[in-house]
């Protein structure tokens, strides 16, 4: 009786629109994995400052602090640390993006570790922050000491912020929530010159905290230059 | 709970993109069949024709209405107009007393019924083969009629003929996001036409032959849309509709978001309610493209506004909360909110992608839509605003006729 159905386009379309998707899923991997691929290339540089640092620290370590470049101090750990996270919450928590994670963490602990040693000797204006948080759970207070962290960095471009996951299977990460006895439910945590904080706290008083940090590593060069020979 | 909305959304993107594409297939077919004509038109004879105005309180439009219609291009003999006053309370009858001159032109004075009784009485009264009605807010281009009978004359077994419907004068941005809306309207109900599909007559002078109604009946209250019931009856008995995308009414349309709230209320009421009167056709083989596609296409688009409504108001919602608790812990920086853009943080997401794709076609149908009435390929603003308007407002009047419709509340007309 109708002569207006026609299967075959039902199929057809059903084709195309299968076929759409398809390209919509090729395109969103393609950029995705090209996201990734920046991550990577970010990271690589990192490594190889790092790796450029710790060479340079150690080659001049009898010499003067003056011929250490100002370039020690990766500013693009941060944007990296942002990267991730937004990669995270945004291609999905894929085992390359986990991976990335660990590595960026493990960056993370060799900067500061070779910050800490060439503002030691040096007398370089830094200022530490180590962060502990976890996302295996909702942890609201870590949303909001996050968003405080990321404010302060932007208000005292030398404060450093370390952020490590509770949940990273890291050894080097395990060794430091062993060495500040870190436990999960505590978090967020945070380190200020090995003084363990827990629990949320304000910008104000980790304010007060980084001005006090600032000016023990300033008073620091003095005590050193006394005590070399 | 995440992973299944996450499917419940890919499933709607699916079924949109195949709307979609399913509409663009069939322009694609039917592409070169669609005709634009300028000039007169002629016809080999010229059947006599009744119009009916069923007026209720339309005073301030009902005169050009009328005007329209006696400037129409068709022989004068052959045109009977009945202007029907519905119980106007305001000065609508004296005004169309004063066409009872015109010796074509009938005045008719009833009791409030709503307008299918208005329409109902026309019937009543009239003698010839062809029947329409034009809503007292529209006025019809000088050559719609003759364009539209071409159409019956052309093939023997097109039972109604429906026009393009455009916006008349806008003159907000409420009317002239109508404008590009309706647009997309006159492309979408011809490509219904070409797929036997044609889901409302509209009211603005679509023409029927007059055995529709001699064989299924009268106008029926059709829940405050008897066009598009009477549209549903006819697809139920097979009887053909065609759209005549060159046959022009300009119709006034709601100058406020309350004016076209209620005015959308009562169409989506009307759809789920005819539709629910109708469930018996959905997808049956011998109702054709009318069971398989424009109804289920409209209730998809219902799941699918309904959905993406509940989805982007927990989206900003999560979002200022995010921002207060950003604000509240930390205070607002300039530098933050403005820093500097890096293309990496573009979404790459697979529904963007399908989003944008299901917009450019959207576009491209409106784009269409114009260039049938207004005879120009031309992009306008308004129909980039189309989107942020509609998706804000649709949902509201969608789940209010969905509430009206479980609690029975017929929705008022105006």
């Amino acid at each position: 009786m109708n002569d207006n159905f026609d299967w075959k386009k039902y199929l057809i379309v059903f084709f195309i629109t299968v076929g759409l998707f398809a390209t919509a899923y090729y395109l969103s991997e393609y950029f995705g994995g090209k996201k990734v691929e920046e991550l990577k290339s970010i990271q690589d540089k990192i490594a190889i400052d790092i790796l450029s640092s710790e060479t340079q620290f150690s080659l001049l370590s009898e010499l003067s602090c003056k011929n250490i470049s100002d370039s020690v101090f990766s500013g693009q750990l941060g944007e990296l640390g942002n990267k991730l996270e937004w990669s995270q919450n945004n291609l999905g928590a894929t085992e390359e993006v986990s991976y990335l994670r660990k590595y960026y963490s493990l960056l993370q602990i060799k900067d500061y570790l070779l910050t800490k040693k060439i503002s030691a000797r040096c007398g370089t204006k830094a200022s530490f922050i180590l962060y502990f948080y976890t996302t295996a759970e909702n942890c609201s207070e870590c949303e909001r000491e996050s968003l405080v962290l990321l404010s302060l960095r932007g208000k005292y471009p030398e404060l450093r912020v370390y952020s490590f996951d509770y949940s990273t299977e890291l050894s080097a990460v395990e060794s430091m929530l062993k060495i500040y006895k870190i436990k999960d439910t505590e978090l967020p945590a945070l380190v200020i010159d090995d003084d363990v904080l827990t629990g949320f706290r304000s910008i104000e008083e980790l304010e007060v905290r980084v001005k006090e940090s600032f000016k023990l590593q300033e008073t620091k060069p003095i005590e050193n230059k006394e005590s070399s020979p | 709970m995440a992973s299944i909305s996450g499917l419940i959304f890919y499933i709607l993107i699916f079924l949109s993109v195949y709307v979609q594409v399913f509409f663009f297939v069939t322009f694609f077919e039917n592409r070169k069949k669609i005709v634009i004509r300028s000039g007169k038109t002629k016809l080999s004879h010229y059947p006599a024709v009744t119009i009916v105005v069923p007026c209720f309180n339309e005073e301030e439009t009902v005169e050009k209405t009328v005007r329209s219609l006696l400037n129409l291009h068709y022989p004068k003999d052959k045109l009977k107009i009945f202007l029907i006053d519905d119980g106007s309370t305001d000065g609508t009858l004296n005004i169309i007393k004063h066409f009872e001159k015109y010796p074509n032109i009938r005045v008719l004075h009833k009791e409030n019924g709503g307008k299918y009784t208005a329409l109902n009485l026309g019937l009543l009264h009239s003698e010839n083969d062809f029947f329409g009605g034009l809503d007292a807010d529209s006025f019809a281009d000088p050559e719609a009629l003759v364009r539209i009978m071409s159409y019956f004359e052309k093939d023997e077994s097109v039972m109604a003929v429906a026009p393009s419907v455009t916006v008349y004068n806008p003159r907000n941005l409420i009317q002239n996001v109508q404008k590009a809306e309706y647009h997309m309207g006159v492309y979408l109900k011809k490509m219904l036409g070409f797929l036997g599909a044609i889901n409302v007559t509209p009211g603005p002078l679509t023409i029927f032959r007059k055995k529709v109604f001699d064989d299924l009946g009268p106008y029926k209250h059709g829940h405050n849309t008897e066009d598009m019931e009477i549209a549903y009856r006819m697809q139920k008995n097979h009887y053909k509709i065609a759209h005549c995308n060159d046959a022009y009414i300009y119709t006034n349309t709601p100058g406020t978001i309350l004016k076209l709230y209620r005015q959308r209320l009562r169409w989506i009421y009307g759809f789920i309610n005819n539709t629910l009167d109708y469930r018996n056709v959905l997808f049956k083989k011998k109702y054709g493209n009318f069971a398989f596609f424009t109804l289920p296409t409209g209730i998809i688009s219902i799941f699918s506004v309904g959905y993406l409504f509940g989805r982007i108001v927990y989206n900003v919602g999560d979002f200022l909360y995010s921002r207060f608790v950003d604000f509240q812990v930390a205070g607002f920086n300039f530098s933050r909110e403005f820093g500097n853009f890096d293309s990496f943080f573009i979404n790459t997401k697979m529904s963007l992608f399908l989003v944008a794709l299901v917009y450019m076609v959207v576009l491209f149908a409106m784009m269409f839509g114009r260039r049938m009435s207004d005879g120009k390929w031309k992009f306008s603003i308004e129909m980039l605003f189309f989107f942020p308007i509609f998706s804000i407002l649709a949902p509201l009047w969608i789940m209010r006729a969905i509430w009206n419709t479980i609690f029975s509340k017929v929705p008022v007309w105006r």
